[in-house]
């Protein structure tokens, strides 16, 4: 990290699909910055056979891929320490969500970025509104489709700008069937599976949504922040998430991280000891997504639980109806908020 | 569960039905390029559309283009033919009669909200949009969110400015597409040459409005998609949260909660009461203000009647696609855990949805 140096600016260009134009306008802005006398390199470029796209890096600097070799097989990716070597004013970095070939120094594109900010350069990359962790299991509702590539909220948010990259889903139809966006026989599989006039007409109502709702998060942010408080009590919310073995969990800590995220108040977790092994993967989550989580021991959880929110002064406690005696939970905690999260059904 | 089938057409059968639409719809489609300040793209993204199609084969002209600013556009419009406008007075407007006589399949159109001059056909531009469009020709357009009339009050109170000239939002909601022309402020202020001498925060608000109001366009749509191709239920992007009123309940902290969460969520409010038999005098009274602090907070009222408040509020939730229900915590006495309360029913009845407790006022 440089020293004394100024954090990198990160600007997103936010789009609902493959093919919607976010890798094009971010070269577009590359060469408008460039005009404007700026240094600015191509520190990942992902070409798609994309021939427009290809055209459009014209004229700009590339940093050569680096080359893993991961148990016989030869993988490219990013060569950030080269990118950063380099330090250019501005990087240009494709595909904010992908997942680092293996062998990798890191696990995510999204944490190469974080170094290439802190070493001072600024970042435009591109997004598909799928790929925003707390935005899984909408996405998975409306489009029967789970996106495994995520990208924590709290990274997004990190962001200094969120642009929308907007085409309406029937010039995207057109392109794909015009071949633009993939081969032909991987065209028909996505028209089969993904891009459907309904998924594509909701996932870009979710991106429109997502923008707007970044543009508010931010303008907040340059005014004094202001924590909601509770009405009744004008206390400053806090919330509790109670976690436990079942696999809605993960949508319990998404749900939960949202909700805090959008009040500004701490969010915090609590389970049982005796299932910490089987909560492994979710502690894991809750780690990334910046949620503390506390092992609380105690015979009875739903008694314990509540003692420790009343302890802790929470005013919102989340919990999944999979909690053990939840009844009786809800019951000893009348004093407080308390949510039940649900799955999300999904029609069909 | 229910017949919430999601039947997905083949790819074939949607292109042959966008094809058969295009075949037999005699109405031209209208396409609309949305940019929440002057000078954000829209134009160029309009151009650019044209330019597309053209190289595509089709057969587009220009109509109209901006009145000032031109010189911008100029080598642009260069590139297409244009249909000369109507001069009133000293006003150029679009000469609807040319352009019909031309008969292009796609006309470009930029500033839809323009007022024609007096002594023109029409008072308004998008008037003579309708008319080229019911001849079968295709318009592709730009329009400003200052422009748009059931948006004024809300740009006012931002830019404290107000423009004369509108169209109605059915006309953009009657559009086939709408894009919208998105970009960072601070590009505006820093390459835009300082045209729109607004503030970067009320840029950023306006530019919130005009993401929200395409948002809203697009929900629609989907409903019509949906409608139109036999999927029965969406559940949309949009949280619908439902504050269930009792005459006991904490109502106004639970619907003051539920109206902060609908706008921050961008959701719909919902408030439901069962009416209750014999009700002392002082609970209804409760309950009848109460459902007017709904009213008040912008909350869809409905009241109901039904022996069974759980099984009527949960029929209720599904029907309407409610995602979250607020009500307030049982009363039921707290030593008889065994028996399960209303909630408790609630909870493990409410599929898909949260359920949000809510602690009582303090008795008084």
């Amino acid at each position: 990290m440089e020293s004394g140096g100024k954090r990198g600016k990160l600007k997103i260009f936010l789009g609902y699909a493959a093919g919607v134009g976010k890798t094009y306008q971010m070269l577009t802005e590359a060469h408008e910055l460039r005009r404007h006398g700026r240094d600015v390199v191509i520190g990942y470029f992902e070409p798609h056979g994309r021939k427009e796209t290809i055209a459009q890096t014209e004229g700009l600097e590339f940093i050569p891929r680096k080359v893993y070799e991961h148990r016989g097989s030869v993988f490219e990716d990013m060569d950030t320490g080269a990118v950063i070597a380099r330090h250019p004013e501005v990087a240009a970095v494709d595909e904010f969500a992908h997942t680092n070939v293996p062998g990798a120094d890191r696990l995510k594109r999204w944490q190469d970025v974080m170094l290439i900010l802190d070493a001072g350069i600024d970042v435009l990359t591109s997004l598909n509104v799928q790929h925003i962790e707390s935005l899984n299991d909408q996405v998975w509702h409306v489009t029967g489709i789970r996106v495994r590539e995520t990208v924590p909220d709290w990274v997004v948010q990190e962001a200094d700008e969120v642009v929308m990259v907007d085409v309406t889903p029937r010039a995207l139809l057109h392109r794909l069937e015009r071949g633009v966006v993939y081969a032909p026989e991987k065209a028909q599989k996505a028209l089969e599976n993904f891009f459907t006039e309904s998924n594509l007409t909701a996932l870009r109502e979710l991106a429109m949504r997502q923008t707007a709702h970044q543009i508010e998060e931010k303008r907040e942010e340059l005014r004094a922040p202001q924590p909601v408080l509770d009405h009744t009590s004008g206390r400053r919310e806090r919330i509790l998430l109670w976690l436990t073995p079942h696999p809605s969990a993960a949508m319990l800590i998404r749900r939960g991280r949202r909700i805090a995220d959008y009040l500004g108040s701490p969010c915090t977790a609590v389970y049982s000891e005796k299932d910490a092994a089987a909560l492994e993967p979710y502690l894991n989550f809750c780690r990334n997504l910046r949620i503390d989580a506390k092992a609380i021991v105690g015979e009875e959880p739903p008694k314990a639980v509540a003692a420790y929110a009343r302890e802790q002064g929470i005013t919102q406690v989340f919990a999944t109806r999979h909690a053990p005696e939840v009844s009786k939970f809800v019951n000893l905690t009348r004093d407080m908020q308390v949510t039940i999260v649900a799955e999300r059904v999904r029609p069909g | 569960m229910s017949s919430r089938e999601f039947c997905r057409p083949d790819p074939e059968e949607l292109l042959r039905q966008i094809q058969e639409q295009e075949a037999h719809e005699a109405y031209g489609r209208l396409k609309i390029f949305l940019g929440y300040a002057p000078r954000v793209g829209k134009s160029l993204r309009m151009f650019d559309e044209g330019r597309r199609r053209i190289k595509r084969g089709q057969d587009v002209v220009v109509g109209a283009v901006q009145a000032k600013g031109l010189s911008d556009f100029e080598h642009l419009v260069r590139e297409f033919e244009m249909i000369p406008p109507l001069r009133i007075g000293d006003v150029d407007t679009v000469n609807t009669e040319a352009i019909l006589k031309r008969c292009p399949q796609v006309v470009l159109i930029d500033e839809l909200a323009r007022d024609n001059p007096p002594g023109s056909c029409y008072p308004h531009r998008w008037q003579d949009v309708a008319e080229i469009r019911a001849n079968g020709i295709h318009v592709v357009g730009a329009i400003n969110l200052q422009h748009v009339r059931e948006q004024q009050d809300a740009v006012e109170r931002i830019t404290g400015r107000r423009s004369s000239h509108s169209v109605p939002e059915s006309f953009i909601h009657s559009a086939d597409e709408l894009v919208i022309v998105d970009v960072p402020p601070e590009e505006l202020s820093q390459y835009g040459g300082g045209a729109s001498n607004l503030t970067p925060e009320q840029l950023s608000q306006l530019r919130e409005l005009a993401l929200l109001l395409a948002a809203e366009v697009v929900e629609e749509q989907l409903q019509r998609y949906m409608d139109a191709h036999g999927i029965q239920q969406s559940w949309g992007t949009q949280e619908r949260i439902l504050v269930c009123i009792t005459p006991r309940s904490s109502a106004r902290a639970m619907l003051e909660s539920g109206a902060r969460a609908a706008a921050r969520f961008h959701g719909h409010l919902l408030a439901i009461y069962v009416k209750q038999k014999e009700l002392p005098r002082e609970a209804e009274e409760a309950v009848v203000a109460n459902l007017d602090y709904a009213r008040k907070l912008g909350a869809e009222v409905h009241v109901l009647e039904n022996p069974d408040p759980i099984g009527a509020i949960l029929q209720f939730a599904r029907e309407q696609r409610v995602t979250q229900v607020f009500i307030g915590h049982t009363q039921q006495a707290a030593w008889k855990f065994w028996v399960h309360s209303p909630v408790d029913r609630l909870i493990k009845a409410a599929e898909g949805m949260d359920v949000r407790l809510f602690p009582h006022a303090q008795p008084a």
